[in-house]
């Protein structure tokens, strides 16, 4: 079945003009400030930090001013095209480094300076004793203008830059502390994971020039209507590849868990906020595509489910405050994903829990953070406990995320979740039933994270002494719990987000099988209880490792023997290819050629022997071959 | 006489002189069958001068006499210089040049 956009609130992409001509400084300033810090490190000891946050806060600024100016534009009237610069002109290919502006990018560019600034800021006090923290602040700020970069791209290609753009500033902060081996490792498998997923993409922007002969979106959707069935399919495919590895969806979800091996503000910007949110901003911009072909909607729905129940279990029996965060990224990414398969009906709703979910995770992540911070660095959740009194604000703060990741209202997850579960409910019964069983293992897993890090008794290591965290902390982790309880209600009231993005991505009223509030209803109490479920289950909790546990949990510990699938389907059969491969490399290539060196050295042993050093024998050979010669004229002449 | 004789004859002179410079030890007994070998060739060259009627075989006679000259002074100073260094005349003795 293919859905096409509705003509009449489809977007018409105008040139920029005025303020909007001016969008690439939105890249440039955090670019700018990566450079500096990067290449001036030594001089800007001091001020590097300040210069990273200051850079990025002008960057939200300005782009809160475009923003503003796009609200005063006519709905249809909002998007934009910068050309910059001509990038590649050769023969058939014209690629041109130009940005669109438009409803979707703007929700990105909004939510990432935002988020952004905000942990720069945390960044402060976390990272306030390391002494390489000027190259942190260089790394983050050359994240923030990667993802820019790819939300404001006007074509695949340039969007591909700054997807690698991403993946480079995810490498170097996952093995920020060098010195570390597993962290190095972890850098190292991210970069590996990802690459897969990049591979889909370059390969969809290949089949793209086959199909269309260029790059740009507007070219793309326009071609797609006529365009063969196989093309819509496979490009859909290989976007899918491409978004899975960018958001540690299955099958290539083993690099997250990993990841948490950067600091924290890493992973609440990068792994929870926003680059693992990069994989759902390809599937929605590539809505066209996915409308022409039912198969790959239906590939992104089974990839998004089973990354939403996968991740969920694997939060539940993690010990470690961050690999189950991590679980839960997986989780919650896996619900978007699922909403963006959905169509129409779910594009606008994935976006709206993409942003919910950034300001949501990114306060319990930096919540984590300040809960590290306190107990000297220690993330096993079985010596936490008793912070609540001591730890006020990372506490409460804490809570409003807690509160709006399980779906409470009015908190932001609320709304974002009940809009998604409607969605999938008028697709399909199972659709559904997975996204609420899903919302139920949210609640049960973040239940048993609230109940061990605060509420419990205290079970600390010796010699931590927990004390609230600096200001430089608890402040962004204020500002982003106040986005968590009011965006949700802020961004559908009178359903203003629906009508925003309606002209980019198009939308249709989902038509739920039962009414809003039965949903609701079932809802809120699939969601109580998972909490009574968790409360009843880990109200006590062992200070060790209880090993008689449950297959499940033991395969849930393991990632759900995703590494061991890896490592058994890729990396057995890699090692056994590379080690024939060198085999052949030094048996046959190398010996057929000392081999010739052996001949050659065997007839020269051979012909030496003619040298023996006697004159007579000289004298011999001479005569000899005057006589062949005397011989073979005379036989001429006959 | 046929002049045939004469050529038979100076491939028998050559011949002794290949001979004797293959076989015989003494530095100076080869040299002289290497005369031998030029002399033989003198004489080939002198009998077809007189079968063609013309001084050209007589005129190449001359020269391989001053060649010859030639070759037997540098020849036996380099035999001499040898004789000085290692007190023997054989032409077995130096075979340093081998493999």
């Amino acid at each position: 079945m293919n859905l096409s956009l509705p003509q009449a609130e489809a977007l018409v992409l105008q040139s920029a003009s005025g303020l909007f001509s001016l969008t690439w400084i939105l890249i440039a300033l955090p670019l700018f400030g990566a450079f500096l810090i990067l290449t001036f490190g030594k001089q800007l000891k001091k001020v590097g930090p300040y210069l990273a946050i200051l850079l990025s806060g002008a960057s939200f600024l300005f782009g809160f001013t475009l923003f503003l100016q796009m609200l005063s534009q006519p709905e249809t009237e909002r998007g934009f095209l910068v050309p910059v610069y001509t990038w590649i002109s050769s023969g058939a290919l014209n690629v041109s480094f130009g940005l669109q502006l438009d409803q979707l990018s703007m929700a990105f560019v909004l939510l990432i300076t935002f988020v952004g600034t905000m942990i720069h800021i945390y960044s402060l006090g976390y990272m306030e004793h390391d002494e390489n923290r000027g190259r942190f602040f260089g790394f983050l700020n050359l994240f923030v203008a990667a993802m820019l970069l790819l939300v404001l791209a006007d074509n695949y290609l340039l969007l591909y830059v700054g997807w690698e753009g991403v993946g480079l500033a995810s490498y170097l902060l996952i093995g920020f502390w060098q010195k570390k081996p597993s962290a190095a490792t972890a850098a190292k498998k991210a970069f590996v994971v990802n690459r897969v997923g990049d591979f889909g993409l370059s390969l969809a922007i290949m089949t793209m020039f086959l199909a269309f002969g260029t790059f740009t979106f507007s070219a793309v959707n326009a071609g797609i209507q006529n365009a063969q069935d196989w093309v819509a399919l496979t490009i859909g495919l290989l976007l899918l590849l491409a978004a899975a590895g960018k958001s540690a969806q299955f099958p290539l979800q083993s690099w997250l868990l990993d990841a948490m091996e950067g600091p924290t503000p890493v992973s609440a910007l990068i792994h929870a906020a926003t680059m693992v949110t990069a994989g759902v901003y390809l599937i929605v911009r590539s809505a066209t595509i996915f409308n022409a072909s039912e198969a790959a909607r239906n590939a992104v729905i089974i990839v998004g489910a089973i990354s939403l129940l996968a991740g969920a279990i694997i939060g539940a029996a993690k010990e470690d405050i961050k690999k189950s965060l991590a679980g839960s990224t997986m989780s919650q990414i896996g619900f978007m994903v699922v909403a963006a398969g959905l169509g129409p009906v779910g594009y606008v709703f994935a976006i709206l829990h993409l942003i919910t979910h950034g300001f949501f995770k990114a306060v319990l992540f930096l919540g984590a953070g300040s809960v590290m911070h306190a107990t000297n660095d220690n993330v096993n959740m079985r010596r936490y406990g008793g912070l609540s009194k001591l730890m006020v604000f990372t506490f409460g703060t804490f809570l409003i995320g807690y509160l709006a990741i399980i779906g409470i209202p009015p908190f932001a997850g609320f709304y974002s979740k009940e809009y998604i579960l409607e969605a999938a409910f008028s697709h399909s019964i199972w659709v559904g039933l997975i996204t609420l069983f899903g919302a139920g293992l949210t609640a049960f897993y973040m239940t048993r994270m609230v109940i061990w890090t605060f509420l419990t008794p205290a079970r600390w290591e010796e010699g931590v002494h927990p004390h609230e965290s600096p200001k430089t902390m608890t402040f962004p982790m204020i500002v982003l719990a106040f986005g968590s309880a009011v965006i949700g209600f802020a961004l559908t009231y009178n359903h203003i987000f629906e009508h925003w993005l309606e002209p980019v991505t198009g939308f249709e009223e989902p038509e739920a099988p039962i009414s809003i509030t039965a949903l609701t209803t079932i809802a809120l109490s699939v969601v109580a209880a998972g909490v009574l479920l968790a409360i009843y289950r880990y109200r006590a909790v062992d200070r060790e490792t209880p090993q008689n546990v449950t297959f499940l949990t033991q395969a849930a510990r393991q990632d759900l023997f995703g590494d061991l699938a890896n490592e058994t389907l890729l990396m057995k059969p890699g090692q056994v290819l590379t080690r024939r491969l060198v085999a052949i490399d030094e048996k046959a290539i190398d010996g057929t050629f000392t081999g010739l060196a052996k001949a050659i050295w065997a007839t020269s042993r051979l012909l030496r022997q003619t040298s023996t050093g006697y004159v007579r024998s000289y004298a011999a050979y001479i005569v000899g071959g005057i006589l062949l010669i005397m011989f073979l004229l005379l036989i001429a002449r006959l | 006489m046929s002049p045939e004789a004469y050529l038979i004859l100076s491939a028998i002179i050559f011949s002794i002189g290949a001979m004797g410079v293959m076989l015989r030890r003494n530095a100076i007994v080869a040299f002289m069958s290497v005369e031998l070998m030029l002399n033989a060739g003198n004489l080939a060259f002198v009998s077809a001068s007189n079968t063609w009627g013309n001084l050209t075989g007589q005129v190449s006679a001359f020269f391989v006499m001053v060649i010859a000259a030639c070759e037997v002074v540098i020849g036996l100073a380099i035999i001499v210089t040898i004789f000085r260094s290692r007190r023997s005349a054989s032409v077995d003795e130096p075979s340093l040049l081998r493999w």
